[in-house]
């Protein structure tokens, strides 16, 4: 009888499990018709489900850009009449970052390679999961109605008194993102448990893919921040409905109050924006430049940290609304605190690149133009951080600029570059890497032309959300506005070869890109049960000096029948699976 | 390595992607937990608002607080308690495998639930009939200070979503008691139960905050 | 010497500018230089270590503490410098002097109305001292609005039922621009208004004139017709920020066409335009508020002359 061992581990028997590159069935395939689709509790499904949604959504947005920019063409707008354009630039904002950003990369991305990465067969709640799809669908039904019946023209930022008193349709709007909300929230929920409790034996917290690390602090703003724009939405319905008082400063409320209900949510949000970019970055950079990430805890860790400083910055928002000049000075600190950890990412991506390998692909083109912009958008965001300039520079053009280098040059680019990198694995096609170079120029330079011209414009005195502008302001404008076309020509021809690789592109490998990250170890497209045994793992995400064969370890005795699995596998006898022991079978 | 028999039992309610029961059943705790940290922070905005206009308003809202029936409030909280104690008695039942015990337990937490509603129903009436409306249409007259209609205004949107959550509560009874008497659980397997019951003492726990916060300001 | 935030700014007409400008100019060379740097190392490392085969062996490095101190201790000292910086500024311009001249303003959809002590009042023309602290004091009568004078460098917000400041030196004579940037509805990007810098001596002569409440800096210059006059005054006291004149419908009837022409009223009435009708407008707008517009036009009484609504008028008789 062996002595009381004093640790709660168990030693397993783990084997070399062969990668079959073309089994019968893969997880879109295995089961047909529109009916499996839309009762689905895979994760794999529901975020292709939520991937053709949001970029539907994205061309809507989209579209109404070129149209803003279109009618910004001459300083005496003619192109559209005055409500007309505020209703353009209400939906364009209110689209683009609770229908698009916000459920962005975790929905799509996240849904798909979150289980695969751990070595899961699913989420911790697939059913939650289906249910949070339809919740978004239904919210995004509310706002459709609104656009509908003529739009909002609020501002996305719904501020009290005017979006009590304006008379468009901001009750079906706000309900539809209320609706939202509870999406985001219960996606959050799903990912937090998921990776607290289904990680594969041996996936400790140390071995997780730093695009895990960057979901799961994005999914702890979601939960603790989400539920504050609910009761701030329904606290605005109930003024508008019921006139309550509370931010109506005609009946004794405080439209200041409103602001920091709001931005308590907001700040956050855009941080639930940008920490799964940061999570693609992370895994593009080690792919391609075949070495471990640089300073691997600094940057799991920093993402917390932006986690929890960035629920104590909202108030830079409001430096000249009226808040105490002593609540302004705190939350400038803080905005400066938090720069540090966003900062240190980027040394820590260059020094991955040092001694590397590197593989000059798409992804990693669109992985070192974030690197360029986010650059930019971190700077821009420290001067408006600096309380004497911002008296200068808040609502102007310049924090138009810096917003949009942060979350389009930021996450938007780091979105496409994750997008091209697992556009392999989720569709078992290669696109063109040809005319994706051609596409990225496009965008890359539309992006710059449209953009880096309203940090000038901005700091010239140009204020934001207006319809005409002074003569003077003109070329600036009209530099932006073409840069919006060059932009609108890469989407396009982006949507083009995408689509086409659907069709006719080359089967892709299994891995085509040598990465060591367990999704890689799937045929693709992937089996529905992701893997037919359940994984070990023994070695680091990045641990390219080791051969493929060896993240492609499961125990033994965990294979299941059949290749459209899911009849339950068969399991070890429970407690805690934790040390991987290479013995013979 | 896997042991037959107790596969097969547990084939049934242990989801495809789950190793074993007790990962599960820890799974969904955790899922639970974390929703009612959401919802401390939903009501936690409410509770910020009401701190906010007490700070400025402070003699008004004793002033309309001594108008709402401290003694139904009393009941109200009594009620609750008492609820949460035939809910965590239910769970308590169901670990022994007293299927009878465990409908008979739920039943009596739905209808302390409505009897909860139902007072509160006749207290909103009650104050109605006194034209104390929330926001725009309050006509009361019996209060001096000039912002009353806040106060009441926090009052029914703190209590109306509180209630919206006591009657998502009793459905989830409801449903739990149909699941029971169709023999779903067991001693083995009662997970719905057991996280219904977290989510149950915490709408009871809100109820303990908002009870001195509304009728107790003096 | 590299200055690249030269080409961002407007021109610093405040005593203040200078200050602001300085930071900002800071941050942006200091900001281009590390942009500059990581490019460079970027460019040279894709370079430098670009794959030449499948078989590439790279290092197995992955940390070094010693740099990662480094690289967040240098950037933790640049910003607190920038904060504290900031902070300076932000404490001078929230302090208006104890001496400053106080202007009063009134915010509303969609105009800025600025009030003398003597009970001067204008509509979108902010005179004022040069040389001088100049104080605001304001606030809205409707929605949140802001003044922003960039070339001053101050901003702030103008709330209903509260009372906001700011402060400013300008230091020459000399003209500005005032902006709304508060998003406010419609009229938002019209919420355009002057700032008239003058000598303290023509100040002071400016502000003695129509003393009495009526609106000057908008008397008729020599020589001009009543109807050019007419059509200057449209454009410099907030009619255009609502009525157009080429027809398009905006938050007021468009005035082409409209004298002698019959409008419907709210309550059903109607009536044929003419002087006496155009005059009420002006001067009580919510009595008669024509069919399919609402009732939010602000009344110019106090601010526009008998003579200066005659030549309102004649100018509306030219829009045929």
């Amino acid at each position: 009888m062996e002595s009381k061992e004093t640790t709660n581990t168990t030693k397993i028997k783990v084997r070399h499990f062969p990668l079959d590159e073309n089994p019968p069935h893969h997880y879109a395939n295995w089961q047909k018709g529109i009916k499996s689709w839309l009762t689905t509790k895979d994760h794999k499904r529901i975020g292709i489900m939520y991937l053709a949604t949001i970029t539907l959504v994205f061309l809507f947005a989209g579209t109404m850009a070129i149209l803003i920019r279109l009618s910004l063409w001459n300083p005496a707008n003619h192109i559209v009449a005055a409500k007309t354009y505020n209703i353009l630039f209400t939906l364009h904002g209110t689209m683009m970052i609770f229908l698009f950003l916000v459920p962005g990369v975790p929905t799509t991305l996240g849904n798909f390679f979150i289980p695969m990465m751990i070595g899961a067969k699913d989420v911790a709640f697939p059913r939650l999961n289906l249910a949070s799809y339809y919740i978004y669908l239904t919210g995004a039904i509310f706002t459709v109605w609104a656009i509908i019946h003529g739009g909002v023209d609020t501002g996305w930022t719904f501020y009290t008194p005017y979006s009590i008193q304006s008379t468009t349709h901001v009750l079906p709007m706000t309900i539809g993102i209320f609706i939202i909300g509870f999406s985001s929230i219960l996606t959050g929920l799903n990912f937090i448990v998921t990776l607290h409790k289904l990680r594969a034996p041996g996936m400790s917290w140390g071995k997780l893919p730093l695009f895990c690390w960057g979901i799961y602090a994005t999914s702890i703003i979601q939960v603790l921040a989400t539920p504050v724009l609910a009761i701030t939405l329904s606290l605005l319905i109930m003024e508008r409905v019921l006139h309550v008082g509370i931010f109506n400063p005609a009946l004794g409320g405080d439209p200041i109050l409103y602001q920091h209900f709001f931005w308590f949510y907001s700040h956050p949000a855009v941080y639930i924006m940008i920490v799964p970019g940061f999570g693609i970055i992370s895994e593009l950079i080690g792919t391609f430049s075949k070495k471990r990430v640089f300073g691997y805890w600094f940057i799991a860790i920093s993402s917390l940290a932006i986690s929890f400083l960035g629920f104590l910055v909202w108030g830079h928002h409001m430096f000249v609304s009226g808040q105490s000049a002593l609540a302004s000075t705190v939350f400038s600190l803080i905005t400066f605190l938090i720069g540090i950890p966003t900062g240190i990412k980027i040394f820590n991506w260059l020094a991955t690149m040092y001694k590397g390998s590197i593989w000059l692909t798409t992804p990693m083109l669109y992985a070192l133009s974030f690197i360029f912009l986010f650059t930019i958008g971190g700077i821009t965001g420290i001067m408006l951080g600096a309380l004497s300039v911002d008296v200068q520079l808040h609502a102007t053009y310049y924090v138009v600029a810096h917003f949009h280098y942060v979350m389009f040059g930021g996450m938007l680019i780091a979105f496409i570059g994750g997008l091209h990198y697992w556009w392999p694995k989720m569709t078992g096609k290669m696109y063109s890497e040809t005319m994706g170079k051609i596409s990225w120029f496009f965008i890359f330079v539309g992006f710059n032309v449209t953009f880096f011209p309203q940090f000038i414009l901005g700091a010239k005195g140009m204020p934001r959300r207006y319809y005409n502008y002074l003569p003077q302001f003109e070329t600036l404008h009209r530099t932006s506005t073409v840069g919006s076309w060059i932009l609108a020509t890469g989407f396009l021809i982006m949507a083009g070869y995408l689509i086409y690789s659907l069709a006719k592109g080359e089967k892709a490998p299994s891995n085509p890109w040598g990465a060591r990250t367990l999704e890689w170890m799937t045929a693709s497209p992937p089996i529905h049960s992701n893997f037919n045994y359940i994984p070990v793992v023994t070695h680091e995400p990045y641990d390219f000096h080791r051969p493929v064969s060896e993240f492609q370890l499961g125990l033994v005795g965990s294979e299941e029948n059949g290749h459209d699995g899911g009849n339950g596998a068969t399991s070890p006898d429970g407690g805690t699976p934790v040390v991987a022991d290479e013995s013979q079978s | 390595m896997a042991q037959a028999n107790v596969a097969t039992e547990r084939e049934a309610f242990v989801q495809h992607h789950f190793v074993n029961a007790e990962q599960q059943f820890d799974t969904a705790k955790l899922g639970m937990w974390i929703f009612l940290v959401t919802e401390i922070l939903f009501f936690g905005g409410l509770f910020c608002s009401y701190v906010v206009f007490r700070t400025w308003y402070p003699h008004t809202f004793m002033e309309a607080s001594s108008h709402l029936d401290k003694l139904l409030g009393g009941a109200d909280t009594v009620d609750l308690i008492c609820s949460s104690v035939t809910m965590a008695l239910a769970i308590h039942y169901i670990q022994k495998g007293n299927e009878r015990m465990t409908m008979i337990m739920l039943g009596i937490t739905f209808l302390f639930g409505a009897a909860f509603i139902g007072s509160h129903a006749y207290e909103w009436l009650d104050e109605m009939s006194h034209g104390i409306y929330p926001g725009k249409a309050y006509a009361f007259k019996g209060i001096s200070g000039s912002h009353a209609y806040v106060f009441f205004s926090l009052y029914y949107l703190m209590t109306g979503l509180h209630g919206i959550h006591v009657l998502i509560g009793m459905g989830l009874m409801a449903w739990l008691m149909v699941k029971t008497k169709r023999g779903r659980f067991s001693a083995k397997y009662y997970t719905p139960i057991e996280i219904t019951g977290l989510y149950w003492h915490f709408v009871d726990l809100i109820w303990i905050f908002l009870l001195p916060l509304l009728y107790l300001v003096d | 010497m590299f200055n690249l935030g030269k080409y961002f700014l407007p021109p610093a007409k405040s005593t203040f500018a200078h200050n602001t400008d300085a930071l900002f100019n800071f941050i942006t060379n200091t900001g281009a230089l590390l942009l500059l740097g990581i490019v460079v190392v970027m460019i040279y490392f894709v370079i430098k270590y670009r794959r030449r085969s499948d078989d590439d062996v790279t290092s197995l490095v992955d940390h070094n503490t010693t740099l990662e101190i480094v690289w967040t201790v240098i950037p933790l000292i640049l910003v607190l410098v920038i904060f504290s910086w900031g902070f300076k500024g932000y404490y001078t311009l929230f302090t208006p002097p104890q001496d400053s001249y106080e202007i009063n303003v009134t915010a509303q959809q969609w105009l800025w109305k600025f009030h003398y002590k003597n009970g001067k009042t204008t509509i979108n023309k902010l005179y004022v001292p040069a040389g001088r602290d100049v104080k605001l004091i304001m606030t809205s009568k409707d929605v949140i609005h802001s003044l922003f004078i960039p070339d001053f460098r101050v901003k702030h917000d103008v709330l209903p039922d509260k009372y906001e400041e700011l402060w400013f030196n300008a230091k020459k004579p000399g003209h500005a621009n005032l902006f709304c940037t508060q998003y406010c509805g419609q009229g938002h990007s019209n919420m355009h208004a002057d700032v008239i810098i003058e000598s303290q001596k023509k100040f002071n002569a400016w502000l003695k004139k129509g003393a009495n409440g009526s609106s000057g800096g908008n008397g008729k210059p020599q020589g001009m017709s009543q109807a050019a006059y007419g059509k200057q005054l449209y454009q410099k006291n907030g009619c255009s920020s609502c009525h157009s004149t080429d027809g398009s419908k905006g938050v007021g009837p468009s005035w082409k066409g409209i004298f002698g022409h019959k409008v419907t009223f709210k309550d059903g009435s109607s009536k044929t335009v003419d002087e006496n009708y155009i005059r009420q407008s002006i001067l009580n707008p919510g009595a008669k508020v024509v069919k399919g517009f609402n009732n939010v036009m602000p009344t110019f009484q106090g601010v526009l002359n008998s003579d200066q609504i005659s030549a309102i008028i004649a100018y509306i008789k030219t829009l045929k």
